[in-house]
């Protein structure tokens, strides 16, 4: 647990926290700097993406609870957003964003049961249970036509900000919840919540046994990671103004967020943000140059196979190995 | 020591498809006592200990834990209400440090999840427990890199952050090398006497000889003979069902 010891010197325990600071602050100016609108897209999809990764880290890494179905919370909080604005005005603009934390938090009360039940299976048949209910959730929203317009898709006002700088707000709102997810995910690494989760995924019926509050804990980390996936759909919604089921409630979401995740070091801060910002902008950019084609899902697929066999890990907890074992030589 | 028992088991059977493993097993545990739990393998030892902790659920039986029954066992409550174990094979959480393994075993319920990491109360007694166990030299170390024996240490010192009334030892000097052993034995004794009373799976024999009064053997999920170990021994139903008659 102990990170490069000494390696800064006299500011060394400084060191993470100014990092991050750098990073967020280069976040901040990049829409202002760059001008291409393209380029700010692929930032605030990469942006969602980290977030998202980070969100699904609290289940998926470190609870150890590999779920599929986050997709299905994300289109949760996209119709809920949706839906909410449908016969109202953006205003401003700045409105339908206010309404994203309730949102937020509403899709995580109804996480919390589907969770208590789900999470009484583990490992690959968790991940089974959690799939399944994404596509009861997608085929919902397919046919409770009265609520969600069906395949014709449900729309809400188009915010009504400049033409040039119209990803701005998206943008920012995106940085935001990746703000949240990681400080989310700091604040349960150095709680007692993270102890609880380390010791459920090296051996729940172990913790069971000694007292650890095994229940408390995973349903705590599911609620918290879908608060963030929800209201990443919000905002997609409302980036999009326009949404469809098999894009809100998208398999290959929950897809991305687990390859993130598992190129980047399961379990570990960073480790998702730096699998976001790996595959994310390739994903977009492949997307910008080759239209709709889907040729990076085979990109997704052999890239996957060549983490799973190359660092199963991920790269974070790999590299530290390395490092670890390079200054015990030294 | 007298008064009522701190363990109380009546009638406990479980099945298992058509294997009475444990079958109308009764006995007690008296408060301030190492007693001892032999039998031949396949005897039913480890499923009662799975039964009493509410690791499996029983077919029939009662439990009384301190004086008050236990209707539906389940090993965290009961953990918390001062009853823990340890495994045959000895279960740390490897990707954790020594002293993290022993405050997460703190017996805190969930309120405490929002609290810090390792709050600096736990962090105390664990620092007094790693002292005690001779650990604190792998203080921070992850509990995956230690050895066989040290592991089944870190277990038992893990499971006396909960202070506990009494404790389930499953075999705990098996597959440990002979100095281990006599640590391990130290360690109980110790225990014992600041007021730990033990329910001790075992097979090495002098050990229970040495350390357990009264002995209670079982035989095809019952119990068949109950003393001091001296007695027990030298019974002549005892010596049948390990030397098969």
């Amino acid at each position: 647990m102990r990170r490069w010891p000494g390696r800064y010197g006299r500011y060394g325990r400084y060191g993470p926290g100014l990092a991050a600071l750098v990073a967020l602050a280069v976040l901040v100016v990049f829409p202002l700097a760059v001008s291409a609108p393209w380029l700010v897209t692929i930032g605030l999809f990469t942006l969602m993406y980290a977030a998202l990764a980070s969100a699904w880290n609290l289940v998926g890494g470190y609870a150890g609870y590999p779920s599929l179905g986050h997709a299905a919370f994300f289109g949760m909080g996209a119709y809920a957003e949706a839906i909410w604005w449908t016969h109202r005005t953006a205003g401003s603009g700045y409105g339908p964003f206010w309404t994203l934390p309730p949102i937020g938090l509403a899709v995580a009360a109804v996480a919390v049961p589907v969770a208590w039940v789900a999470m009484r299976t583990r490992t690959d048949v968790f991940a089974i249970v959690t799939i399944t209910f994404l596509f009861v959730v997608q085929t919902l929203a397919f046919n409770l036509r009265g609520l969600t317009g069906g395949a014709q898709g449900v729309a809400m006002p188009v915010a009504p900000f400049a033409p040039a700088t119209f990803e701005r707000p998206f943008y920012y709102a995106m940085l935001a919840l990746l703000v949240l997810a990681l400080a989310m995910s700091y604040g349960v690494l150095h709680s007692r919540l993270g102890l609880a989760l380390t010791a459920v995924r090296g051996d729940e019926d172990k913790a069971r046994s000694v007292g650890v509050p095994v229940g408390a804990a995973k349903l705590t980390a599911f609620a918290l990671s879908v608060v963030v996936t929800a209201m990443a759909g919000g905002v997609w919604a409302y980036y999009l103004s326009f949404i469809y089921p098999q894009f809100a409630v998208d398999p290959l979401l929950s897809i991305g967020m687990v390859l993130m995740v598992f190129l980047g070091g399961r379990g570990t801060l960073w480790g998702p943000v730096l699998g976001a910002f790996v595959v994310a902008p390739a994903q977009q950019y492949l997307a910008y140059r080759f239209g709709a084609s889907q040729l990076y899902l085979l990109a997704y697929a052999a890239l996957f196979v060549v983490v799973m066999l190359v660092m199963p890990r991920g790269a974070l907890p790999t590299l530290r190995d390395r490092i670890r074992r390079a200054e015990a030589r030294a | 020591m007298s008064g009522p028992p701190l363990l109380e088991v009546r009638a406990l059977t479980k099945r298992f498809g058509g294997v009475t493993a444990v079958d109308g097993c009764s006995f007690a545990v008296r408060r301030g006592t190492i007693t001892g739990l032999i039998g031949p393998n396949g005897s039913g030892k480890t499923t009662v200990f799975n039964l009493v902790t509410g690791h499996l659920p029983a077919d029939s039986g009662q439990l009384v834990f301190d004086g008050r029954p236990v209707t539906r066992p389940d090993p965290g409550r009961l953990y918390r209400r001062g009853l823990s174990r340890t495994f045959q094979q000895p279960r740390v959480f490897g990707e954790l440090t020594v002293l993290e393994n022993l405050v997460t075993a703190a017996g805190h319920g969930w309120r405490a999840l929002a609290g810090r990491r390792l709050g600096a109360r736990d962090a105390a007694r664990g620092d007094g427990l790693l002292a005690e166990f001779g650990l604190s030299a792998h203080r921070d170390t992850p509990a995956a890199e230690l050895s066989y024996g040290q592991r089944k240490l870190l277990e038992f010192a893990a499971l006396l952050m909960s202070e506990p009334a009494l404790v389930l030892l499953d075999e705990p000097t098996a597959g440990v090398s002979p100095a281990m052993v006599a640590t391990i034995e130290r360690h109980v004794r110790a225990r014992h006497a600041s007021g730990t009373t033990f329910l001790l799976v075992e097979h090495d024999m002098g050990l229970v000889m040495r350390l357990c009064d009264p002995v209670i053997v079982l035989d095809g999920g019952t119990v068949i003979a109950e003393g001091p170990p001296d007695d027990v021994r030298s019974l002549p139903r005892v010596l049948d069902a390990y030397l098969g008659g």
